[in-house]
């Protein structure tokens, strides 16, 4: 708890707004936060110095131009950089206030924070495996739990209607959107308490959009979304909180609305009013 | 530049053309030469010097490639895995080996016979025998396997393995669910061309398994019989052809060697497809 305190108050200096951002941190408490993060592979630094609350059951956006280090950031929350040779990261990510790098088992940090990704990546099996692929993973064999488990999880991502009848058949079969559902049901059975999404519409057409943003409205009732998206409006629709990015640090952080209303920083006002990126 | 393109267009044509009707004139040249010689006393259990059955090379031939795939495969596939899912990309020691198995493959067979001579026949004490023969071949063909099965598992999209790291699922289990099913179909590509390297094989095996045309005797003596000397078809092919007493007969084994190898590959194809079925649904 004293390592929490004090990572709360290291992250009141997001977006160097002490005020604006400690209100919103003491509304919700932090289900994950970084703090004083870098990542560099080999001499190039990706992420210098970022302090981010990501608040429980609220959605976070992180928007800025690419290459900002919004999607390298997402990647730190549950670790998927360790596969990448030659990157190293320094500060502390946090959830529940028990720092992810110093987890005995990253594949239990995995499991609690879930990821979806830019490219739906259903395994080229059926769909009811896809979806029992994590709980099989960790240790569910039972067919009537596994049943259960699949039915709850593409309801959980409102696809159960439209795949019931079919999930015996190849999930490599479905539209791009329903495979994109699909991923978001996989990484829900295993039941994470974070779900990262890496610009998870931006291969999609917009009424599969418009569905995906839907269901993170409802999914953020129970889980802590972190998003990185190119689509600003998707960050004004979805997101609770934003952050803005730019070459590796953050420039401004706090609530969406204040954030695309009231930005404090010029080069924030630039971005989301559309001038560059 | 239209005339040029013309020109070349009708030089690819040739190169296709020619391609096809060399092939065709071969298999079309030794199936009218050894069908009218494929007697039913080709196919007796024992080989004399009157009736030179080519029974014995057919079963050597099959116990021969199999028992040769079945050291070569699990070890090359292991090998392969390990370089592209567990070893650093792009690691020296990777591009160490990559580069000695792609030497490897360009080596011609006759040093493999050399060597598999030194080494199984002369210095282990087995002598010409199956087995020296089969772990020559597998020395021969295991870079076949790694290249091939390395190429079909860099081919797996990362997306599937990534997928699976993201769930929790430790690397074991990513390789074993998310990346070897996709590439089956690749590496069973390669083991059929191992395969093939096995079938047609004479050179490394004149000096690692000898000539002797028998069925080695595992039914009779157990393990005892892979020490027996055995030929392959494609042995029996040289031996009857350069002693020049039996050329209708080894015109007739000819045929059977291309049987052999077109239903061993449309096997293959078989398997290959089913796999594919299976992952479209």
């Amino acid at each position: 708890m004293a390592e929490m305190a004090s990572v709360a108050e290291r992250v009141t200096e997001e977006g160097k707004a002490p005020a604006m951002a400690a209100s919103t941190v003491d509304l919700a408490p932090a289900k994950m936060a970084v703090a004083h993060l870098g990542l560099r592979y080999g001499d190039f630094s990706a992420l210098r110095d970022v302090n981010l609350v990501f608040p429980e059951r609220q959605v976070t956006a992180l928007i800025g131009p690419s290459g900002c280090g919004k999607s390298t950031l997402l990647r730190c929350l549950n670790r998927m950089n360790d596969l990448v040779a030659g990157c190293r990261v320094t500060g502390s990510v946090l959830l529940d206030g028990q720092d992810a790098y110093r987890f005995v088992d990253v594949n239990d940090l995995r499991r609690r924070v879930g990821m979806v990704f830019q490219q739906p990546n259903p395994f080229p099996m059926s769909i009811y495996d896809n979806v029992a692929f994590g709980p099989r993973t960790h240790g569910v064999k039972r067919r009537a739990d596994l049943d259960e488990i699949v039915e709850r999880s593409l309801r959980d991502a409102a696809i159960w209607d439209e795949l019931k009848d079919r999930l015996r058949k190849n999930a490599l079969g479905l539209s791009g959107g329903q495979q994109q559902r699909l991923c978001i049901a996989r990484a829900l059975a295993v039941r994470p308490e974070v779900l990262l999404m890496d610009e998870s519409t931006s291969a999609l057409d917009p009424i599969s959009t418009a569905k995906i943003e839907e269901l993170v409205r409802q999914l953020r009732e129970r889980y802590t979304v972190v998003m990185v998206t190119h689509n600003m409006l998707q960050a004004l629709r979805v997101s609770d909180r934003t952050a803005f990015f730019l070459m590796g640090e953050v420039v401004e952080a706090g609530p969406t609305d204040d954030v695309f209303t009231h930005p404090r920083d010029g080069r924030t006002a630039d971005y989301v009013a559309g001038r560059f990126g | 530049m239209r005339r040029l393109s013309r020109v070349l267009r009708w030089l690819v044509y040739a190169g296709a053309a020619l391609t096809a009707a060399v092939l065709l004139a071969i298999t079309g040249f030794v199936l009218i030469n050894g069908i009218p010689h494929l007697t039913p006393s080709l196919f007796e259990w024992t080989y004399t010097s009157d009736n030179v059955s080519l029974m014995p090379a057919l079963v050597g031939t099959l116990l021969m490639a199999a028992l040769a795939l079945l050291m070569a495969v699990p070890v090359g596939v292991g090998a392969a895995i390990y370089l592209v899912e567990y070893a650093p990309r792009g690691s020296r020691f990777v591009r160490a080996v990559r580069m000695t198995s792609e030497t490897l493959q360009g080596i011609p067979s006759i040093i493999y016979g050399l060597f598999g001579m030194l080494l199984f026949v002369t210095a282990l004490g087995w002598g010409l025998s199956l087995l020296a023969g089969a772990c020559t071949l597998a020395v021969m063909v295991l870079p076949v396997v790694v290249r091939t099965t390395e190429e079909a598992l860099m081919a797996v999209p990362d997306g599937y393995r990534e997928g699976g790291f993201a769930l929790g699922a430790g690397r074991l289990r990513v390789v074993a669910r998310c990346a070897l099913p996709s590439a089956a179909p690749g590496i069973l590509g390669g083991v059929v061309l191992a395969l093939g390297r096995c079938v047609g094989e004479v050179a490394a095996l004149l000096f690692t398994a000898g000539t002797v045309a028998q069925v080695p005797d595992l039914l009779g003596a157990g393990p005892a019989g892979l020490f027996d000397s055995c030929r392959t078809l494609a042995v029996h092919l040289y031996v009857l052809a350069s002693e020049g007493l039996h050329i209708d007969e080894a015109y007739a084994t000819a045929v059977v060697l291309l049987a052999v190898v077109m239903v061993l590959n449309g096997v293959a194809a078989l398997a290959t497809r089913m796999m594919e079925v299976r992952d479209r649904g």
